[in-house]
This record gives structure tokens, C-alpha cells and sequence, in this order.
């Protein structure tokens, strides 16, 4: 298992310095001048050559890859163009609004999707198996940007339950210590904050949700079948064990190690789709962050943006298989 | 006393052979007729890209046709879907919609197809170091949520339909990558495979008449599910503003615009989603009949 740990990190090595170098190719691989294109055709001539040199684009490319990596070890993520803020300073409060968003979202996606392929499998080919089957077919199908719309439509604007966009009530603003709002009105024992914390995540969260709660779905019905035909469920049922014990103590824990790889992989799918669920309920994340930046020509923050949201996606899958082996020893690692 | 119906006079082994000559693909569309779910798929994709073909015919009106007096008017007799804010039609938009739509999900499915088979099977059948470069090249692409490779390669190229269909195609490289390479590795260690070079078959012929057709069936899966994914990624970007430009009735681009009317006009929003979700919804029933049927070690 260690063995494994150390050469899966290995081959994560040149990965990460592969996305590097994608990454700083963004700005190098803009046709033409990258500065003059940043600035707009306007730019006077000094002000072009002044973004030139803060960006580093006088030297030759492998030189400037290599000043990037430097920096990047140091923990240099460049500087906003449009705050003139370091990067690695400003961006952790988006992270921390994209964190709470995707826990939040992927909690919605399990529960759900993993107790809805159960009872799916369980009551196979019943009302309750097709309309589950069909509504997973529909959410996987379903643009989540569009899903956001309708739901503000809905919730937000015909039955005015929920709040349309945002994080928190503007009137009455919560003191980030953590940047996690619930964690932090928990912290504070602001209650009342709590709840209007939540109400903001609900849409957004089940937007996110939506995809990978219909794949969860549709993964643990078809792994349920399969361990539900075994034989030793037959014995368990055969030895008069009640049937709702069978299903969540025996078969799940078997039917679980597919559906547990779906989920891995739809967390790292999870930050993809944050771009376009922030975007839609001005929601503060990275997603947003990166958004905001393609907006005003903000590169470094587009780079940066990029990158993290990548290395947090390749962990994740790193994490993820890791964690296999040790919920199924069953599972070698060669 | 009539003939023997001819039928009764080959024997049984012999049945069983002309039954096997009628080969995979034949069988393949059997299973695919049996499964219901496919079929509805495959009809609203028949539908969709029909839309496509005949739209310019079938819509009352033109991409742009604008009349400001008729600005964000609800469904009616007159305009079935509604209008937006320049007072266009928006059942006329979503039907001329449909080509783009349609034309970028074939389009970069077929660019992605073509760049990740050749890499694949470079890979697969050269295998060493050749095999190595290119299989971390597709690792760093896969380390990158797609959408957000497609916005890097956008952000590089600059906002337009065309670097949209280029980006998309660019992402979905990997996948079908991957693919063909394992492919060619199993059909590589095939013995006919082994006879044809010994007989002195080029790499290039053995490539071409031998790993290629083998390797057809999953890519046609492949290609389906992919490009009901392009499609929804298309609009993505059209609604982050980095796909389709305006007046281009582009469906994300048209979710992007309806944004500012929820409260007023929500139709402008509802008809141009449904679009999206329907042909998406075609192509991955389509490719999920497709796979039980083409493979159906793979079915679900």
C-alpha cells in the first residue's frame, strides 16, 4: 500500500508539471502580442511595454517556464490585473465559498442518489424504479446552467422561498473567520445566520447536484443488482433476516465500491460544473473568480484560477484511489 | 405434391453458419430495434438533426427578424414559444438553434475521433517510448475538468463558435485516445494479427485493414455519448459568453440573454433549455442502445 501511495505520487509528478506548462502557455499561446491583446487595440504604446515586462514576456519561453515554476514552488500565484492583489492572497475566500458549495452539493448527491438506487434496486422494475430511472436519465442529461434558471425562476422569483443568487443577506453580513459561513455562524453561535446561510446554498447546491446525484443513482441500482443475485444474500434472506437490514448492512457494503469511484470522480466534476452554477447565483467561488477574470482579460488570475481548481481535481482522484484499497482489502495495488 | 420448401433441405449446421455470416453489425441492429428506450432516443435525434437540415424552411422567421414593437410578447397563436427582448421569435430561433447546436456536437466529435485514433493507435501499436509521451499527454489533458480546458483553450483563442467547436474537440482527444489504445493492444496480440506480418503486411496496411474496423464499435459508442456532451458544453460556453456571438441563435448563448427577464418573460429561458435537454436526452439514449447492442459485455 505504501509502495502503491509513493509511485502513484511519482506519476503524479510529471502530470502536475504538464499542467504547469499548460497553464503558462495560456497567455504565450494568444495570437499576437499578449499584452497589446490584454490591454485592448487603444493601449498606448508605454503601457503595452510595461505589461510586457511585469508578465515576463521579454525573455525566451523556457526561461519565463521556468521563472513561472519558481515562482509557483514559492507559492507565487502572479498578480490580478484588475486588483493588483497577489493571487494566493485573494483567491482563498473564493475557495472556501466553492468548498462549502461542493460539500454541500455532493452530501445532496449521495443522499439521494445512493438511497434512490437502493430502493430502485430493492423494488426492481416498480413505479418507484421507473420514475427514478427516467428522472436520472433527465438529470444527466439536464444543462446544469438551465437547471439554475428554472430554479430561480421557481423558488426564487414565483414562490419566493429561497434567495435568488449570493451567499449570505447583504443587510446582515457575516464576519468570515474560516470562510466556511456555516462553520463560521456555528463558531459565532450566530443561529439566525445559520439559517439564511443555508437557505443560500439550497439552489445552487442542488443545481450542482443534480448531475452526479442521477449518476450516483443509476450506479448503485446496477451494482445493488448485481450483489442483490449473489449468493449469500440468498442465504442471509434464507436465515429469515429482515429484508431492510439485508439490503443496507449486507448488499450495500458490497455494492459499494463502484458507486464509491462515481463519487470520487464527480467531486473532481463537481468543481467543472461550479464555474457555471456560480456564474448563475453570483455565487462568490473560483468558479466565478476564473469567470470574472475572462471577463476583464485578467490572465494571471485566469492561470491561477485554472491551475487550482485542476490540482484540487487531480488530489481528489489521487485521494479517492488511495481510499479504495483501504475500505476493500480485497483490492491489491500490483 | 409441391416442392420442398428449400429452406428444410440444408441441414442444421449449415443454418447455424449462414445465421453466424450474418455477422456482429447485423445482430447489433437486431438487439437495437428489441430496446424501446434506444429507439425513442434515436427518434428525437432523427427529429433534431431533421430540424437542422430543413430549418431554414420550417421556421416562420429568421435568426434576426426584429420588431421592437412586439418585444418579450408570451406564447401565443402567433408566436408559439414567445418573443425575446429585440422582439424575435424564439420558436424560429430555437429551430434555426438546432443547426448549430448539431453542427458543432458532430463536428468536433468527428475532429476529436479523428486526432485521438490516430494518436491511440500510435500509441498502442508502437508502443515504448512513443507510447509513454503520448499517453502523459493524454494524463495532463484529463487533469483538467473538461469545461474548464475548453475556457483555458477559448481564453487562448478568443471567444467565437468556431474556437468553441476547436476547444471542444481539442478536450474530447484523451477520451477516444485512450480507447483505440487499449483497443490495439488487445487486437494486437490477435494471432491473424501476428500471421499478417509474417506474411509481410506493412504496419500501415495492418493499422488500416485489421486494428481499425475492430476498433469501430466502441468509437461509434463513444462518438454518440460524446456528442450529446459537446453539445451541452457548446451551449456552456455560449452561455459564458465565449461560444456563439450575437445575433447567432445559439441555445446557451439565448439561455445567457434570458437571464435579465426571468421576472418578466420566462419563456424566453424555458424553450431554449428544453432544446438542450431533449437532444442531449436523444444522444444519450441513442448511445446507450448503442452500447448494449454493439457491446454488450459493457451493458448496464
Amino acid at each position: 500500500m505504501v509502495n502503491y501511495i509513493g509511485r502513484r505520487l511519482l506519476q503524479l509528478i510529471p502530470v502536475l508539471l504538464g499542467m504547469t506548462f499548460v497553464v503558462f502557455m495560456i497567455i504565450r499561446a494568444i495570437p499576437g502580442d499578449p499584452a497589446q491583446v490584454i490591454l485592448g487595440q487603444l493601449a498606448s504604446k508605454e503601457a503595452v511595454e510595461a505589461l510586457r515586462a511585469k508578465l515576463g514576456l521579454d525573455n525566451p519561453w523556457y526561461i519565463q517556464y521556468f521563472e513561472y515554476l519558481g515562482g509557483l514552488f514559492q507559492g507565487n500565484l502572479g498578480e490580478s490585473l484588475r486588483t493588483a492583489q497577489p493571487v494566493a492572497e485573494e483567491v482563498w475566500p473564493y475557495l472556501a465559498a466553492t468548498f462549502e458549495l461542493a460539500f454541500f452539493a455532493i452530501l445532496i448527491a449521495v443522499i439521494i442518489g445512493v438511497n434512490a438506487g437502493i430502493i430502485s434496486a430493492w423494488f426492481q422494475n416498480s413505479w418507484f424504479d421507473y420514475t427514478a430511472m427516467v428522472l436520472a436519465l433527465v438529470g444527466v442529461s439536464m444543462p446544469i446552467f438551465w437547471l439554475g434558471l428554472m430554479e430561480q425562476w421557481i423558488f426564487a422569483i414565483e414562490l419566493g422561498w429561497l434567495p435568488t443568487s449570493g451567499r449570505e443577506d447583504v443587510r446582515n453580513p457575516i464576519s468570515a473567520q474560516t470562510g466556511f459561513y456555516i462553520l463560521d455562524t456555528i463558531l459565532q453561535g450566530r443561529f439566525d445566520q445559520l439559517g439564511t446561510v443555508l437557505k443560500h446554498l439550497i439552489l445552487p447546491g442542488i443545481a450542482l447536484a443534480t448531475i452526479p446525484m442521477a449518476i450516483i443513482a443509476r450506479m448503485t441500482r446496477s451494482s445493488m443488482l448485481e450483489v442483490m443475485r449473489s449468493d449469500y444474500i440468498r442465504t442471509a434472506r434464507a436465515k429469515g433476516q429482515k429484508m431492510f437490514w439485508v439490503v443496507y448492512k449486507h448488499a450495500l457494503k458490497n455494492a459499494v465500491i463502484p458507486v464509491l469511484t462515481v463519487i470520487g470522480l464527480q467531486m473532481g466534476l463537481l468543481l467543472g460544473g461550479a464555474i457555471l452554477t456560480e456564474t448563475i447565483f453570483s455565487w462568490p467561488g473560483i468558479g466565478r473568480y476564473v469567470y470574472e477574470a475572462i471577463q476583464f482579460r485578467d490572465y494571471p488570475v485566469i492561470q491561477s484560477g485554472i491551475l487550482i481548481i485542476a490540482f484540487i481535481f487531480v488530489m481528489i482522484n489521487l485521494i479517492v484511489d488511495i481510499l479504495y484499497g483501504l475500505i476493500d482489502p480485497r483490492i491489491k495495488y500490483d | 405434391m409441391s416442392n420442398p420448401d428449400p429452406k428444410n433441405l440444408v441441414p442444421a449446421e449449415q443454418e447455424v453458419v449462414v445465421e453466424q455470416e450474418a455477422g456482429p453489425w447485423r445482430d447489433a441492429w437486431k438487439n437495437f430495434r428489441k430496446n424501446k428506450i434506444a429507439l425513442v432516443g434515436s427518434v428525437i435525434v432523427f427529429f433534431f438533426i431533421f430540424l437542422a437540415i430543413f430549418g431554414t424552411w420550417i421556421a416562420p422567421e429568421g435568426i434576426n427578424d426584429q420588431k421592437l414593437t412586439e418585444r418579450l410578447k408570451a406564447p401565443s397563436s402567433q408566436y408559439w414559444f414567445g418573443t425575446d427582448d429585440f422582439g424575435r421569435d424564439i420558436f424560429s430561433r430555437v429551430i434555426l438553434g438546432a443547426r448549430i447546436s448539431l453542427g458543432v456536437g458532430f463536428f468536433s466529435v468527428i475532429g476529436s475521433v479523428v486526432v485521438g485514433s490516430a494518436l491511440g493507435i500510435i500509441a498502442g501499436y508502437y508502443g515504448k517510448w512513443v507510447d509513454t509521451i503520448i499517453s502523459r499527454i493524454f494524463d495532463i489533458m484529463l487533469a483538467f475538468p473538461s469545461i474548464l480546458l475548453a475556457i483555458a483553450v477559448v481564453s487562448v483563442l478568443g471567444p467565437s463558435l468556431v474556437n468553441a467547436l476547436i476547444a471542444i474537440a481539442i478536450i474530447n482527444i484523451p477520451n477516444f485516445g485512450r480507447l483505440i489504445r487499449s483497443k490495439v493492444l488487445t487486437v494486437k496480440q490477435e494471432e491473424y494479427i501476428t500471421s499478417a506480418r509474417a506474411i509481410g503486411m506493412k504496419d500501415f496496411r495492418i493499422l488500416l485493414s485489421h486494428i481499425l474496423p475492430n476498433s469501430l464499435a466502441p468509437v461509434i459508442v463513444a462518438g454518440t455519448l460524446a456528442i450529446a456532451s459537446a453539445i451541452i458544453e457548446a451551449a456552456a460556453l455560449g452561455f459564458l459568453g465565449l461560444g456563439a456571438q450575437a445575433p447567432a441563435p445559439e441555445w446557451g448563448k439565448m439561455l445567457a440573454d434570458a437571464r435579465n427577464y426571468l421576472r418578466n418573460a420566462p419563456w424566453t429561458m424555458i424553450f431554449p433549455g428544453v432544446a438542450i435537454m431533449l437532444t442531449v436526452l436523444g444522444f444519450n439514449l441513442m448511445g446507450d442502445g448503442l452500447r448494449d447492442a454493439l457491446d454488450p459485455k459493457m451493458k448496464t
